[in-house]
């Protein structure tokens, strides 16, 4: 009872406690939760370490042509991940989001800090993700402000937080200004989707799909772009979007009259949640394999490492929302680099960091935010 | 060599070629070219794979296109259909060739 209050207090009355099934499914707990030692993310690096002793990213990447490691090409997305609170509590998240991740929230300063940022940054697209980005609340302030600067803002959104009653007027919101919405579904049918993600999540991702579409989502307009990604639900790599789209729209419409734009597919990082899922399941050793034979030099080229800069809650800039979640925040001299310190030249000249994670970004068709790099 | 199956052949299927280069260049092209994208999906085509596999009874292919129709995007339901299409096939092999004994019956009989 107390962390319900403490969630209205940060966050105001949304109508349905955060914590409960009806809020948003909760298959698992997070790591941080339940106190495992895996919520660590030296445990994490130490467990794909004995998996994978041999796997050495730079050497991969060296090896292909980039012999000076991996460095930017531009900034085109300013990524802001809003906090790791969240209204579900997916087996496979790298952010081990849930309701209980309270603190984990960017202040009104950090906010305004990462819009002087924005500016500065030349950057073309803002995307927001978190935890559910839509529950910090600062959340419409900032989408606003973007759009104010004439910025392309992504929502990166888990499709059941649309839902929650106070939050039910955003489809219409978003549609109001353009905002695109990237939208979590495993899969166009319900099991590998509820497996994922917890059961009842694919009824819910439908209703809130269908919200979507009568806002205007889904049908084609570039100013209400309806994008759905997909992450597979085990140890597996993501397949082709291409391949895999045409059949998506075929069976979302015949099957529930719902309609989108675009499909990406990613891989999941051996982190976090997903990598406790491998390691239970007897399935890492094996899926790094994968990921390492999976290895794709031309998939280099296109990684969001490249072309975005991240930022955590608490204003700390990263390569990636992974490097983020892993503490590989970017340093100088001085410590770790914050927002409001941001500049251009120094985040070009960096050298990106890496690790044996990297390697889910680079398997197959390439993985990213953008969905496949190659 | 104390068991006729072992995983770790799979990985090795390319060392086929030790003994015909050629006849295995030959082999492995065609193979990628059958199962790229055409009339059929990559989906259909795995699915069918999986069905196949099956019906031949290969733990090679079935390690491989459980794992292959995962990736091409088909789930569970659709797999174990897949695997039905091709048991349902072996036992109406076996069944209809019960009308070459009926007829047997037939001529043999009073």
């Amino acid at each position: 009872m107390s962390q319900l209050i403490t969630i209205r207090d940060r966050i105001g009355d949304l109508g349905v406690d955060l914590a409960s099934g009806e809020a948003g499914p909760k298959p698992t707990k997070s790591l941080l939760s339940r106190r495992v030692p895996l919520a660590v993310p030296a445990a994490q690096f130490e467990a794909l370490q004995t998996a994978a002793p041999a796997a050495d990213f730079d050497a991969a990447v060296a090896e292909a042509g980039y012999t000076d490691g991996l460095r930017a090409a531009q900034l085109d997305i300013f990524q802001i991940n809003l906090g790791k609170l969240c209204n579900m509590t997916c087996r496979h998240c790298h952010v081990d989001s849930g309701p209980d991740r309270v603190d984990e929230n960017m202040d009104r300063e950090t906010v305004h800090a990462c819009i002087a940022a924005i500016e500065r940054s030349g950057a073309h697209t803002v995307d927001l993700t978190g935890g559910a980005p839509e529950l910090n609340p600062h959340f419409r302030y900032l989408v606003d402000a973007c759009v104010d600067m004439g910025k392309h803002v992504i929502d990166r959104c888990n499709l059941t937080i649309l839902l929650v009653p106070k939050l039910r007027d955003l489809p219409e919101w978003f549609a109001e200004r353009g905002v695109e919405v990237v939208c979590s579904l495993p899969h166009y049918r319900a099991r590998n989707t509820d497996r994922q993600r917890g059961d009842g999540t694919y009824e819910k991702s439908i209703r809130a799909l269908r919200r979507l579409n009568e806002a205007g989502y889904g049908q084609g307009d570039p100013k209400r772009l309806l994008t759905l990604m997909s992450n597979p639900a085990g140890a597996f790599l993501a397949g082709d979007q291409s391949a895999m789209t045409a059949e998506w729209k075929a069976n979302l419409q015949r099957n529930h009259q719902v309609s989108f734009d675009r499909l990406f597919c990613l891989n999941n990082m051996p982190m976090s949640r997903f990598l406790e899922w491998l390691l239970d399941s007897g399935n890492l050793e094996g899926y790094m394999q994968r990921l390492l034979g999976a290895f794709n030099p031309a998939a280099i080229g296109g990684l969001m490492c490249r072309n975005t800069l991240s930022v955590g809650w608490d204003g700390k800039l990263y390569d990636c929302d992974f490097n983020q979640q892993l503490d590989m925040a970017l340093t100088d001299d001085g410590g770790p680099l914050h927002v409001r310190d941001f500049d251009l030249d120094v985040w070009m000249k960096r050298r990106i960091l890496t690790d044996r994670h990297c390697f889910g970004c680079t398997a197959g068709a390439g993985s990213s935010c953008g969905g496949a790099t190659s | 060599m104390d068991t006729y199956y072992k995983p770790e052949h799979l990985p090795k299927f390319g060392s086929i070629s030790e003994g015909a280069p050629d006849l295995a260049k030959k082999f492995f092209e065609w193979y990628g070219a059958v199962f790229q994208e055409g009339a059929l999906s990559v989906r259909e085509k795995s699915l069918i794979a999986l069905a196949v596999a099956h019906a031949v009874q290969c733990p090679y292919c079935i390690d491989a296109y459980a794992k292959d129709a995962l990736e091409k995007g088909a789930d569970l339901e659709q797999m174990t259909e897949a695997v039905h299409v091709a048991s349902a096939i072996r036992g109406g092999a076996s069944l209809v060739h019960g009308v070459q004994m009926l007829e047997h019956v037939h001529k043999l009989g009073m």
